[in-house]
């Protein structure tokens, strides 16, 4: 039968955002796949060239709409690493807060996207029902829901609002509640688990290669988390577990859902602990105006790895920014993923993925 | 470190380490394969980042951070590159992940990746014509800087 490719995208309700797979496909079958992207590039690294090291919070915040505060804080870290100061104990941990609550945020949305992307409406409407917890808690602490502007160069905006740790504790507990709730929902639909097991699969080897990061590659097996491996903030006092999938020969679309999905109680774990470790004091340092040299610095973004690299040349603004957007590089490898499967699978495999195409386009 | 200079005694114009497991080093444009084979294979640096593309104006800088899962190491390597011959080695041939690095390189930059087989626009428009990072295209600095002491005064 003759081949030929299909757009999908750039208006298509897989895409979550605006951009355009196109697949080659042989009968139902996918030959091959090219995705398209572009549509939302807003000259980030441009703009940030003429605001001052400060004001640049308030764009990286909008680089991820449903994850701002860890991109927010990678650009911050750079800049610290630049200018070679410290945060503060008590800074570090209220980051680590944030952080966690952000990725729960960040999660959640995804899994509301996921479900109804395979017929799975519930799931929508649950995930999306405890994620209006998480951002209330999130606007206590910052005041408001999405584009935070709460990191700083050098610690955060404000300190902990009264009360934060007894609605953290009760808002947690309630979750993990919730969760054994939604185990049942997604673990114990047929349907789920047939649309998802087998399809996507990426090897390791290809996986490390094409600069797959993140909840992608440790559901390959490989035991990778930077919160781990370089940890940044006070992360090296929290005792928790990166989410590796365990069951052997992973890589496909239900393994890199297990990692998401296991992240959620392991971000929650974080979040407990972290209020009973908080220290009293500062929770922000002096930074300085102007900065010369280079920093960069690697976080664990709710996607994989965020990098930020940024150059200072004595002036109050940075000389170059350069932003490392984690699905980016996954985007590389979604043809890998995607031939030999079926014309179906790509609303499966791509869902999985968890595009967010405000970082990938910058 | 102490490796990489035994090995490559002459291609490193600068090598140290400015922060813990960081080492950073800068290179001519010659060298860069076989620097980077050599940090792939033998040194176990799997990972590659992130490649940058810097315009300081009398040269290019093509920033390479390579990572070590086993180790927990980030390797920089900065390649110098000259203004008017905007030309430097691929490196798909190692990694895979600098298909999509290169190409947003080159888009925005303007740093031509010999060996990148689809060397196109990624973000940009295909019918672009300039590459908006460089540091002469212009930018309207002016606009976001008015006072409103000048407003009021016409800017006296």
């Amino acid at each position: 039968m003759a081949e030929f490719w299909v757009n999908m995208g750039p208006q298509h309700p897989m895409t979550h955002g605006l951009w355009n797979m196109k697949v080659k496909i042989d009968g139902e079958t996918i030959t091959d796949a090219a995705p398209e992207i572009g549509y939302l590039h807003r000259g980030y690294e441009k703009i940030m060239e003429v605001r001052e090291f400060q004001k640049n919070v308030v764009l990286t915040d909008r680089l991820c709409y449903v994850s701002s505060i860890t991109w927010s804080h990678a650009y911050a870290l750079a800049c610290e690493k630049m200018m070679e100061i410290t945060v503060p104990p008590r800074g570090q941990w209220i980051r680590v807060i944030s952080l966690e609550l952000q990725r729960i945020a960040s999660h959640l949305m995804w899994l509301a996207a996921y479900g109804p992307d395979l017929g799975l409406l519930t799931g929508l409407l649950w995930a999306l029902r405890e994620r209006e917890l998480f951002l209330d808690l999130i606007q206590l602490l910052s005041g408001a829901r999405m584009n935070q502007n709460f990191p700083r160069i050098g610690g955060v905006r404000n300190d902990l609002p009264p009360d934060f740790d007894k609605y953290c504790a009760k808002i947690t507990k309630h979750f993990r509640e919730k969760l054994k709730e939604y185990r049942r929902l997604f673990h114990e639909s047929r349907i789920f688990l047939m649309r998802t097991q087998g399809v996507g699969r990426i090897s390791l080897a290809d996986a490390i290669n094409w600069g797959v990061t993140g909840p992608n590659l440790r559901a390959c097996g490989h035991d990778v988390d930077l919160r781990r491996l370089e940890p940044y903030e006070a992360y090296e006092e929290v005792d928790f577990e990166p989410q590796v999938w365990k069951g052997g020969d992973g890589g496909d679309s239900y393994a890199r859902f297990m990692c998401r999905f296991n992240e959620l109680e392991e971000s929650c774990r974080i979040i407990e602990q972290a209020m009973k470790k908080i220290p009293t004091g500062a929770y922000r340092a002096k930074a300085p105006r102007r900065a010369e040299g280079e920093g960069f610095a690697r976080t664990e973004d709710s996607r994989g790895e965020a990098l930020f690299y940024v150059i200072g040349d004595g002036d109050d603004r940075p000389y170059r920014v350069k932003i490392r957007s984690p699905v980016f590089c996954t985007m590389a490898a979604t043809p890998i993923m995607l031939r030999g499967n079926k014309m179906a699978d790509v609303v499966s495999i791509l869902g999985s993925v968890d595009v967010c195409v405000g970082e990938m386009d910058k | 470190m102490k490796r990489l200079r035994e090995r490559f005694p002459k291609a490193f114009t600068e090598l140290g380490s400015p922060r813990t497991r960081v080492v950073k080093g800068v290179i001519d444009r010659k060298d860069l394969v076989e620097v980077c084979f050599y940090l792939k294979e033998e040194l176990g640096f799997e990972h590659l980042s992130c490649i940058t593309a810097v315009d300081w104006k009398d040269h290019f800088e093509s920033v390479y951070h390579l990572y070590s899962y086993k180790t927990g190491t980030t390797a920089q390597i900065n390649a110098i590159i000259p203004h008017d011959d905007p030309k430097i080695d691929s490196l798909v041939k190692l990694w895979n992940a600098a298909h999509y690095h290169e190409r947003e390189a080159w888009d925005l930059m303007g740093v031509v990746y010999e060996g990148n087989p689809k060397l196109e626009r990624i973000l940009l428009p295909k019918d672009f014509l300039y590459h908006p990072l460089r540091k002469d295209f212009p930018q309207e600095t002016e606009r976001q800087y008015i006072s409103r002491r000048k407003l009021k005064t016409g800017g006296r």
